[in-house]
């Protein structure tokens, strides 16, 4: 029996399991203090589909050898742009959406490649140099939204110079993906063209590591020296992963704006990398190994946890801002947990 | 009458995870006395080492039989601490200084002699002044004791590496209790005339009273300066024998032995491969591979010939296969039929149908967390566009055949494992080479290099891998360059074995010639004692 349980937890890994409790126990709480159930599980369903794309980014990153894309705000400025400029282009709708992505794409490449240069130079310590790009460059945007030449007045202040600092998206395409083929399941709203976009993305990365540059790729992150020996260029194939991330994170952007309704720039995007490293990690990746099944389930624990706990937890305690203080550090105390695993998924 | 040894190590065994290193080792040595402890790679030389130094991996792995009497007192050595207490101390192959320091700091470090200042009277001990005049005429006697003239104020870093060695050696003789030294492979890093030098002061101590051990396998030097020489080989003492009783060339054969594991390659005799054409011709190759440099070697390699190519380690011998690779920085000439091949390209190395089967298993040789399958097939897949469904312009991998492929190499070379699927580092060493060979010959590869392929694997794995080969020589006439460190291993299946020595190529041999020829080669003495004859 104990042989059994051993085996049992060895395979699941530890931290899924305790991150699994965790969750049923808010779920079981929710239900106590009578939240509004069906309101939580569609919050649960968006939250997934929103963030999803960021946490699939996170795979071409570990595979290659870079480790997790801690500077994965690098990608999301990029599909930023990418939205800015759709806005500028007066495009609303589907048309919108897509010229977004297509705008940002090969910004992202570029962008992506540069990034790669950057991180075949300082190999053994681009989880550190990573972060710190992610930072600088949020910094080094926030001068650039200033001196930008857009000129569509729902994006400039009024008065001065310079993008505001969230862009209401309300009638450009907002909720675009969520309301595509919406359907209910009893008082549960499905965003299914949200979650059909995800999976669609994680079925291209799927189909991609399965590629000759794909098995390529992994080859070069799983043993950099059996790459060689095999006449693998293990260079390139870190550029390919570092383009193919930040790619997904300029796409992951726009998802995620679509359904929150605005972009945001200068700040936002500074913190946005940390959640999805932490969601990929709990799925059970490490800094050497990834799978979609890993992003798949670590979005599903980490998002459904934050969107639970939140209402479980301003209902227990009812004063003011303590609720949002306890929200970030659930968030924050999820991130570092995960983050004490990142060299050892199993 | 024991009391005249300075140490006696009686009866020593030890077992490391069954597999037995040591067997009852006798070691005695005298005071004043240079006794030289002989030995090819393995032969238990270090692990008897570790036992007189207390190392910790002897204890983690159960101890050992036997004792040790230093003085005529029985003692028991735990750490490496109360080995130097008892007045033990070591000569490092690798230099333990610190480059920042100078020679009077590294010498007295950790051992200062200190004066009393005000504030050390009035606060604690720890505050005294170090005395550095008389830190530095213990220092300056030390090296005088030593012949060397260098200033002990000067930095380590920027010293020729002699010196530092010499630095090394006065900082042991400086512990005034010092009974026994012991020198490991000391001159392996130095030129010959600082090895002279060495060896001259090595003499001076020996005059003073000191004991001392001097591991090495440089044969022409043991002659030179020990007294009693002392022949390890496959962990047991084969000969003690008394320098003016013996000859490097007796010492060479005693040090190899034969150990022919049965013949295996029964054909390698009657065919002779002197008319066959050259496929693989080494012009002045040199390869900067740390601790396996390649210094300048021609070698000529014939179709359809097992070549073995043998040596110490350190010697070079891993590096040659290596520097064909492309895997280290490699300079020189390579022609394969005739073209020439461009060098530091592993691709190009692989593209022009030579197969690699890497010494470094685990750390080259193997995706660990990969299926045996795509173990097998990757290579081919990358280079040879093999296994590929092209849907222009995207590519799937070809499951089917992948699978189909792999089964077929899982019987073929008789891999042991629960099928295509599984993690190859849950296979045993054995299967886990048989995994490597297989992806080596998935390329169908004109040449296979194979280096150390027996390494870590035990021996009934051996014999299949090894018969491997042969089979593939034989059936499929594929010309093997075989690297490795067992002599026995080389020669029951080589045609032709090149010993490789500092670097350089020293001669190549037949299975059959002579162990004396082996020994002399293995040690590089060789050519200096024929060059001897010829004058």
């Amino acid at each position: 029996m104990a042989e059994t349980i051993r085996k049992i937890t060895n395979s699941i890994g530890l931290p899924r399991i305790i991150i699994t409790l965790f969750f049923i126990l808010t779920c079981v709480m929710a239900v106590l203090l009578e939240l509004p159930i069906d309101m939580l599980t569609h919050q649960v369903l968006v939250r997934i589909g929103m963030n999803g794309v960021f946490v699939l980014a996170m795979v071409p990153a570990i595979l290659s050898g870079t480790g997790p894309n801690f500077g994965l705000s690098l990608g999301i400025i990029c599909g930023l742009i990418g939205g800015l400029m759709s806005i500028e282009l007066n495009l609303y709708d589907g048309w919108g959406f897509a010229a977004a992505i297509v705008i940002a794409i090969p910004i992202a490449v570029i962008v992506g490649w540069v990034y790669a240069q950057l991180l075949n130079r300082v190999k053994g310590s681009e989880m550190m140099i990573a972060t710190y790009t992610g930072f600088s460059i949020v910094f080094l945007m926030s001068i650039g939204w200033l001196i930008m030449p857009f000129k569509s007045p729902e994006m400039v202040w009024p008065i001065g110079k310079g993008l505001r600092v969230t862009i209401s998206l309300g009638e450009r395409f907002a909720d675009i993906l969520n309301e595509l083929w919406e359907f209910p399941i009893g008082k549960v709203k499905i965003p299914t063209g949200l979650l059909l976009f995800f999976f669609v993305c994680c079925i291209l990365v799927w189909l991609f590591l399965r590629s000759k540059t794909g098995l390529a790729l992994k080859a070069s992150g799983a043993n950099p020296k059996f790459s060689l020996a095999c006449g693998i260029n293990v260079d390139k194939n870190r550029i390919t992963g570092t383009i193919l991330s930040t790619v997904l994170g300029a796409v992951g952007i726009i998802v995620y704006a679509q359904s929150y309704g605005f972009f945001q720039l200068y700040q936002a995007p500074l913190m946005m990398a940390f959640p999805a490293v932490a969601a990929v990690l709990i799925g059970g990746a490490s800094a050497q190994k990834a799978k979609i099944s890993n992003v798949i389930l670590g979005v599903f624990l980490f998002q459904g946890l934050l969107t639970v706990s939140l209402p479980v937890a301003s209902s227990i305690i009812k004063e003011g801002n303590i609720s949002e203080s306890l929200r970030m550090i659930v968030q924050n105390g999820i991130i570092l947990y995960a983050l004490t695993k990142v060299n050892g998924g199993e | 009458m024991t009391q005249e040894y300075t140490l006696q190590m009686k009866d020593i065994s030890k077992v490391f995870f069954n597999n037995k290193v040591l067997n009852s080792v006798n070691l005695n040595v005298k005071s004043g006395e240079i006794h030289a402890l002989l030995g090819e790679n393995g032969a238990g030389k270090s692990t008897l080492m570790n036992i007189l130094f207390g190392m910790p991996v002897i204890h983690s792995t159960g101890g050992f039989e036997g004792e040790v009497i230093i003085d005529g007192k029985r003692v028991d050595i735990k750490s490496p601490k109360e080995s130097l207490d008892l007045g033990i101390g070591m000569v490092h192959q690798e230099f333990m200084l610190i480059p920042g320091f100078s020679i009077t700091e590294n010498i007295k470090l950790n051992r200062e002699t200190t004066k009393n200042n005000l504030l050390s009277r009035v606060f604690s001990s720890k505050l005294k002044t170090l005395d550095t005049k008389s830190m530095n005429r213990d220092a300056r006697e030390c090296l005088d004791t030593l012949g060397m003239d260098v200033n002990e104020k000067s930095k380590i870093a920027g010293l020729p590496i002699g010196h530092m060695q010499f630095v090394e050696i006065a900082r042991e003789i400086d512990k005034r209790n010092i009974k026994l030294l012991v020198f490991d492979e000391p001159t392996a890093v130095l030129a010959e005339s600082e090895a002279d030098n060495l060896l001259n002061a090595m003499k001076t101590l020996a005059d003073t009273g000191i004991a001392i051990l001097f591991i090495t396998h440089r044969l022409d030097e043991v002659m030179q300066v020990a007294d009693n020489i002392t022949i390890l080989r496959d962990g047991e003492v084969v000969s003690l024998k008394q320098k003016e009783q013996t000859s490097v060339s007796e010492l060479a054969e005693l040090m190899v032995g034969r150990r022919i594991e049965g013949i295996m390659n029964s054909n390698k005799d009657e065919k002779s491969f002197d008319d066959k054409e050259i496929i693989l011709k080494i012009r002045n190759l040199r390869v900067s591979m740390r601790g396996e440099q390649v210094k300048g070697i021609n070698l000529d390699v014939r179709k359809g010939e097992i070549l073995g190519i043998g040596g110490l380690a350190g010697q070079g011998k891993i590096g040659i296969a290596n520097g064909i690779m492309g895997l280290y920085p490699t300079q020189g000439e390579i022609y394969l039929e005739d073209k020439k091949l461009e060098l530091n390209n592993p691709k190009e190395s692989i593209k022009n149908g030579i197969g690699f089967v890497s010494e470094d298993r685990k750390g080259i040789g193997l995706l660990l967390d990969s299926s045996i399958e795509l173990n097998i097939a990757m290579t081919a897949m990358q280079m040879q566009n093999k296994f590929i469904i092209k849907l222009l312009p995207f590519t799937q991998m070809n499951k089917g055949k992948i699978r189909k492929h792999a089964l077929k190499m899982i019987k073929d070379l008789d891999i042991r494992c629960r099928g295509p699927h599984q993690m190859t580092k849950r296979l045993s060493g054995g299967n886990q080479q048989k995994v490597c060979i297989a992806r080596a010959l998935t390329l169908n590869p004109d040449i296979l290099l194979v280096s150390e392929p027996t390494r870590g694997i035990d021996v009934g794995a051996k014999k299949l891998v090894l018969d491997l080969l042969v089979k593939l020589n034989n059936q499929l006439g594929m010309t093997i360059v075989m690297t490795s460190s067992e002599l026995g291993e080389l020669r029951s299946v080589c045609s032709r074995i090149a010993i490789i020595s500092e670097g350089k190529l020293e001669g190549i041999l037949m299975p059959t010639d002579s162990d004396v020829d082996f020994g002399l080669m293995m040690s590089g003495e060789y050519h200096k004692i024929n060059r001897g004859e010829a004058l």
